[in-house]
């Protein structure tokens, strides 16, 4: 097997699965926060929740196509680039993969089409319901993928038979130990990462003059959504890392960049790991803290990467700077959100000023933050899925078994293919979403998806 | 899991039946909306509005079928979608950015700003192409037993553009039925022009596949089987003469029979497809890995089939379902 061929691999599957969770980022939640607006329509009839949901189901659709495309891309990418590993634990994964496209996949693709187009044509209780059933797709595709996911990181309930996995406990499997921990840990980001768009796309309709009903109603629920819910996210994320400490301590290690197994070990806030001479340059800590937020006692004792070398030189932990790195970029991130959202509560809530008592700086900051949920989740994802190298499925396989024996440069000119079609899509969607926010803004209508045919009705409106 | 005797001969069987015919309803529905896709150049800009209307409440579901089956391959018999795969490499690739293209144009072209949408709808049309070339080219290759040979290529470069020509004309089937007026005469142009692409592509491949294998041969050519096996030709023929004497006379007074090419068309898909898979049958990589040297274990095969009886049925009801809230003629497509 060439290296290259193994490490092109990796980009390309790195790049394709970046770009997808994007979107799955933002719809698992949105399905949600516009069930909310139209339930609160429902409810009390006001226009309002309404124009909050019209505005928001066009960024629904729109990401929930980036979400299908870039995931069919998925499905062929374990065949094409990882034959070894269906061949190896297909068997496993197989049924949640499967599992996910029955109960998930038809259920949000088929309900997607009532729920965007079937509002004048069903009645509104089926409407809510197309609504609900997104919504609950999509948070079901979420369960079976991050169960897949989980299981390679913390794999029980088979046994390997002929070099094959063979499950003996489906409840163990989709139970794994570390599945509660990041599924909620992934819910808890999408909620988050819709919660700030929708608060920095609205501060931005309202900092151009779109100060609507709608406008003002969405960017109040997103600001006190994220505040309540980034605290909760702090501490699920605290869970998670002491349930990775438990089942995969080389991660751990390489999230603090820990070299050495110590007890009273320090937070170290910078440092640059040297991966060749084992130790890390130019490091800053504060001393015990890492021992105490792992272990609950400052004196605690904690694994260090040193541990997870073979006698024979084998290096059985993953590169320390991409995983030291981006779980601070995502602690970063969250810290940040949780200044954000808590300030900009605090100044609506201040003598019940509204949106109104946030002040331009504010509205700034919150349009810049707009995109804060997908460079968390990304990072995050970056520190477990990197972190779990070498190994593919944690001690059962590695990813250099799994990589098929493609030619480096037809994965190379693949690779770059995708890479050119994301970057223009990424481009255009965020281009597309502020678009959307100006039209609005300039009180245009959004509502009519395509011109109707002259014959149909006379005043056409201008196509979109 | 022992009912019906051998798990590890009926399972994979079954899974073979479900794979297939989730192959066989993507080809149709998606079928017909990629068709519409490669039609786009030759309607003008309102004709392309109707047009994306007439598929845009089902595209997205038509297209988990894709998934569907592919993930069934995955699933039920990992080592064949692994040979497979890996074989179709860059075919796979191109349609992979084929479906990212016109999946996007859809939502894109109604949204980026007007003077934008002339490059969504070309990202649209280029998108379709792309995919429709890049199946018809895989189903060649898959044909010839998936060698990367000179002949192969060439056999496969024919089948793609047979293919493309069938998904317009069974898209061309589709805008009959859910367009009126002007744009369904159109259409019924398009569909005069594509049935000879449909008609050699099957003709192509009934003729290539016998050929490249001796048993597949054997098990068209002998005796009585190629009795047995008569009907299939031979309705298709008369589905093909049904077609053409009808599509001679569209549109009828009243709308009549509109729905009926469409059904046609399916009808002929339907046939060549059962043809390939009475070809093929027991290999699911051509002429090297049987079903049942591929098929998972069946432990896992029947946690599937459990999953799968309960719901499948579920989904072709909500497919259904969506189907008829969508019945009629294409109207514009709102969002409230």
């Amino acid at each position: 097997m060439e290296l290259e061929t193994l490490l092109l691999s990796r980009i390309q599957f790195a790049a394709n699965i970046s770009f997808h969770i994007l979107f799955p980022t933002i719809t698992i939640a949105l399905g949600w926060v516009l069930l909310f607006f139209k339930l609160r329509y429902n409810r009390t009839g006001e226009e309002r929740w309404m124009e909050a949901y019209r505005f928001w189901v066009k960024i629904f659709a729109l990401s929930f196509a980036m979400g299908v495309v870039s995931g069919i891309t998925m499905s062929f990418q374990f065949g094409t680039n990882w034959p070894g590993f269906m061949e190896k634990v297909g068997n496993i994964a197989g049924p949640l993969l499967a599992y996910e496209i029955m109960t998930a996949f038809f259920l949000e693709a088929v309900f997607l089409g009532i729920m965007l187009f079937g509002f004048s044509r069903v009645p509104n209780w089926v409407h809510t319901l197309a609504t609900f059933l997104v919504a609950f797709g999509t948070m079901m595709s979420a369960f079976w993928i991050i169960v897949l996911n989980s299981w390679m990181h913390t794999p029980q309930g088979f046994e390997m038979i002929d070099g094959v996995a063979h499950a003996t406990d489906w409840s163990a499997i989709i139970f794994n130990p570390s599945m509660p921990y990041r599924f909620t840990h992934m819910v808890l980001a999408s909620f988050l990462t819709v919660s700030f768009l929708i608060a920095g796309v609205s501060a931005f309709r309202w900092l151009i003059g779109g100060r609507t009903e709608g406008v003002r109603v969405a960017m109040k629920t997103a600001i006190i959504a994220a505040a309540v819910l980034i605290p909760v996210q702090i501490l699920v994320g605290d869970f998670h890392g002491l349930n990775t400490k438990e089942y995969q301590p080389a991660k751990v290690a390489a999230m603090e960049g820990n070299w050495e197994t110590d007890t009273g070990v320090p937070l170290i806030l910078f440092a640059i790991p040297d991966e060749e001479a084992r130790e890390n340059r130019f490091e800053i800590g504060i001393p015990k803290l890492a021992s105490f937020i792992l272990t609950h006692d400052w004196n605690g004792e904690v694994k260090g990467l040193n541990d997870f070398v073979t006698e024979d030189g084998e290096v059985l932990h993953p590169r320390v700077s991409p995983v030291f790195w981006s779980f601070r970029v995502m602690v970063g991130t969250g810290l940040l959100m949780l200044l954000v959202s808590w300030s900009a509560t605090y100044m609506i809530m201040r003598r019940k000023r509204g949106i109104e008592g946030l002040p331009k700086p504010m509205l700034y900051g919150l349009v810049g933050m707009s995109f804060s949920g997908w460079l968390a989740t990304l990072a995050g994802w970056y520190t477990t899925e990197i972190g779990r190298q070498p190994w593919l499925v944690q001690g059962v396989m590695t990813t250099k078994e799994a990589v098929a024996d493609v030619p480096a440069p037809l994965v190379l000119s693949t690779l770059i293919a995708y890479l050119v079609v994301y970057a223009a899509l990424l481009f255009a969607y965020i281009f597309v979403i502020f678009y959307l926010a100006r039209k609005t803004a300039r009180g245009e209508d959004i509502g009519t998806r395509i011109a109707p045919s002259p014959a149909a009705a006379p005043k056409a409106m201008p196509a979109e | 899991m022992y009912y019906f005797g051998d798990p590890t001969i009926w399972l994979p069987f079954v899974f073979a039946g479900l794979m297939g015919a989730s192959i066989l309803i993507y080809v149709v529905l998606d079928g017909f909306d990629l068709g519409v896709g490669v039609l786009f150049p030759f309607a003008n800009e309102d004709e392309k509005d109707r047009m994306i209307a007439s598929i845009g409440p089902f595209w997205d579901a038509n297209e988990t079928w894709l998934v569907l089956a592919v993930g069934l391959l995955l699933v039920a018999f990992p080592s064949a979608h692994g040979a497979i795969l890996t074989a179709l490499y860059l075919p796979v690739a191109i349609m992979l950015i084929g479906l990212i293209l016109r999946g996007v144009a859809f939502e894109f072209r109604a949204k980026a700003p007007a003077p934008h949408k002339r490059l969504w709808n070309n990202a649209f049309f280029t998108g379709s192409l792309m995919t429709s070339l890049s199946q018809g080219f895989m189903l060649g290759m898959y044909v010839m037993g998936l060698e990367w040979t000179w002949i192969n290529v060439a056999f496969a470069m024919l089948t793609a553009v047979f293919l493309t020509v069938g998904y317009s004309f069974i898209g061309a089937t589709w805008v009959i039925h859910k367009t009126s007026d002007a744009l369904q005469i159109k259409a019924v142009e398009w569909a005069k022009g594509g049935i000879w692409g449909l008609v050699l592509g099957i003709g192509a491949i009934s003729l290539a596949t016998p050929f490249v294998s001796a048993r597949i041969f054997d098990k068209w050519f002998s005796w009585p089987e190629a009795i047995y096996l008569s009907p299939l030709p031979i309705l298709s023929a008369l589905l093909v003469f049904w077609l053409w004497s009808m599509l001679r006379k569209m549109p009828y007074a009243g709308d009549r029979r509109s729905w009926q090419p469409f059904a046609a068309a399916t009808a002929l898909w339907v046939m060549a497809f059962g043809g390939m898979a009475y070809s093929f049958y027991p290999y699911v990589v051509p002429e090297q890995i049987t079903i049942y040297e591929a098929a998972s274990a069946p432990e896992s095969l029947f946690i599937i089939l459990i999953g799968t009886c309960v719901v499948l049925p579920t989904i072709m009801g909500y497919t259904v379902l969506s189907y008829v809230i969508f019945r009629g003629k294409a109207t514009e497509l709102r969002y409230d």
